[in-house]
């Protein structure tokens, strides 16, 4: 990095709006940046859109190309990851998998973010009536085990990957009303809250200008810890019939068809582990990063 | 009389905090209230910008009636100073959107002259725009909690011990800050702290409240003279004088 831009992005005084956006968000990567563990995570995050965005050039087969006479063999120098009992090569549909498995992730957090932070504001902040109402309707949700209701919604749809995603939404953001809910109270008796109503805000305003901001970092941290979670319910449905069908490359149903032949050709259900591993793994590091990184109680 | 305030009273759960609480306030003048820490003088401010609701009484503003829902005119014209610089300002909001902020909630135009205007007026240059609060120190954000309070162009402010969370040094800063603002823009103050020192240099007139009630009213003349006539506001005098072991002792409660 060439130092007149370091410079400007550390100005104390700086001179406008983007400058001053762009040095929070420069001082914010130099503290995420000493943590190792986190710049671990968030390799692997970025190793893992890498390849769902070049998954045409880098897998060497196509995702149900069949190789008939090369079923179930090993990992070799032909199949690095070996093949499944159609002849179908592991590395390539891993490597389309993880098209899958992004978008689930993306589907997911598009959804249950805005969902849980507006639900969680609006009561946090309004209370009296809107609290209990909003809230009882989170009750309801959080009272059902996550994968158990996941099951039924899917069941009652119809089993496919659009159905798991709406399953897992439905089911995840409660507790991001319940996060959202808990900072919104701390946050409306501050003082800056009482300046912008003893300004004339309305307090729709105040919701969405100046309490919701004090409430997205830690639904950030929560999403990236929770990601893991929503790939294991996606690859649990997918492994339960209810999420992808095959031929689909989704880990989890590529784990579930593998499982037949696990005692005697081990790597066709432990490589797509081996990938669910991974990638929850390294969401979960980020998370534990951005925590640091993103705390208010920091400075 | 630009504000006047009739039988006020403000019960929370179980504690009465202000009780009955008569007084008004001349155009341009800089009134004060004055009392210890609990005697209720900051809740009767809150009544009076509209941050508590379950008040009882009346609180006239320029002949107008304000119980029931404020409309945004009210809040055009009465602004208010926090006590903390360091609770009231936004912490992931630089300056220049704190002070956007007022003006986009009145539909205010100029905006980018009126943000320079203000922030050049209470001293603080174009190079403190663009900063955090985190990267001022406790002189400057009260500097520009005035100045947010101020950019609307209101014709009366609430002061709730602006200077009490300062340095002394910084504090007489602040202070003869606001009274050159008053002066130039006609504004009418009023100001709540518990030292009697910065009441007497800020305003003509007082109020001393003690556990909600307010117990006397003179000017600053008769303050200065120690010509206090309520057994409670002559300890309060003595008091501020500074620390007397015999004097300490002799103190009893006033109920």
């Amino acid at each position: 990095m060439s130092g007149g831009l370091q410079a400007w992005l550390l100005d104390e005084a700086p001179g406008s709006r983007g400058q001053a956006r762009a040095g929070a968000f420069y001082r914010g990567w130099l503290a995420f940046r000493q943590n190792g563990l986190a710049m671990v995570g968030l390799s692997i995050v970025l190793g893992l859109v890498f390849v769902a965005i070049f998954a045409p050039l880098l897998a060497p087969y196509g995702p149900s190309a069949q190789d008939l006479d090369f079923r179930l063999n090993p990992p070799s120098a032909r199949h690095w990851l070996g093949t499944d009992e159609l002849g179908r090569d592991i590395l390539s549909r891993i490597i389309w998998g993880s098209r899958i498995t992004l978008g689930i992730v993306l589907l997911v957090v598009v959804t249950v973010a805005p969902v849980g932070l507006a639900v969680g504001t609006l009561a946090g902040y309004f209370g009296g009536w809107v609290d209990a109402v909003l809230m009882r309707i989170t009750d309801v949700f959080l009272a059902f085990p996550r994968l158990i209701l996941a099951l039924a919604l899917v069941a009652a749809l119809k089993p496919g990957i659009e159905n798991a995603v709406l399953a897992i939404a439905l089911t995840t953001w409660p507790p991001y009303a319940r996060l959202a809910r808990a900072e919104t109270l701390v946050v409306r008796k501050a003082d800056y809250i009482a300046a912008v109503q003893a300004q004339g805000a309305s307090g729709l305003r105040i919701v969405l200008r100046h309490v919701a901001p004090m409430c997205v970092s830690s639904t950030i941290v929560r999403m990236t810890l929770d990601m893991a979670g929503i790939i294991l319910t996606a690859a649990g449905l997918g492994f339960l019939g209810l999420g992808a069908q095959p031929p689909s490359p989704e880990w989890g149903a590529m784990i579930s068809s593998g499982r037949r032949f696990l005692l005697d050709q081990w790597w066709v259900a432990t490589m797509p582990g081996i990938a669910i591993f991974v990638v929850s793994l390294g969401f979960n590091l980020l998370g534990d990063g951005l925590r640091d990184v993103l705390d208010p109680k920091r400075d | 009389m630009i504000l006047s305030v009739e039988n006020l009273g403000v019960e929370f759960v179980g504690l009465r905090a202000v009780d009955s609480a008569r007084f008004a306030v001349r155009r341009g003048e800089s009134y004060g209230l004055v009392g210890e820490s609990g005697s209720g003088k900051s809740t009767v401010l809150r009544a009076l910008a509209g941050l508590i609701d379950n008040w009882t009484g009346s609180i006239r503003f320029d002949g107008r009636d304000l119980s029931g829902k404020r409309d945004r005119t009210f809040y055009r014209r009465v602004q208010m100073v926090f006590q903390d610089p360091y609770g009231s300002l936004h912490p992931r909001q630089t300056i220049d959107r704190a002070l956007a902020e007022p003006l986009a909630i009145h539909g205010m135009d100029r905006r980018e002259e009126r943000i320079e205007k203000a922030l050049e007026e209470v001293g603080l240059g174009h190079g403190f725009r663009f900063r955090y609060p985190h990267q001022l120190s406790g002189g400057q954000r009260q500097r520009v909690a005035i100045a947010r309070a101020l950019i609307v162009e209101p014709e009366m402010l609430l002061l709730d011990e602006p200077t009490s969370a300062l340095d002394v040094s910084i504090q007489a800063e602040v202070l003869n800050l606001l009274d050159a603002l008053r002066r130039r823009r006609n504004l009418t103050f009023v100001m709540v702290s518990h030292n009697l020192a910065v009441v007497a240099h800020m305003c003509a007139r007082l109020a001393v409240m003690n556990r909600g009630r307010i117990v006397e009213e003179m000017d600053t003349a008769s303050l200065r003279a120690g010509s206090a006539r309520d057994p409670y506001t002559q300890r309060l005098m003595a008091a501020s004088r500074g620390y007397d072991r015999a004097l300490a002792e002799s103190f009893r409660a006033f109920d």
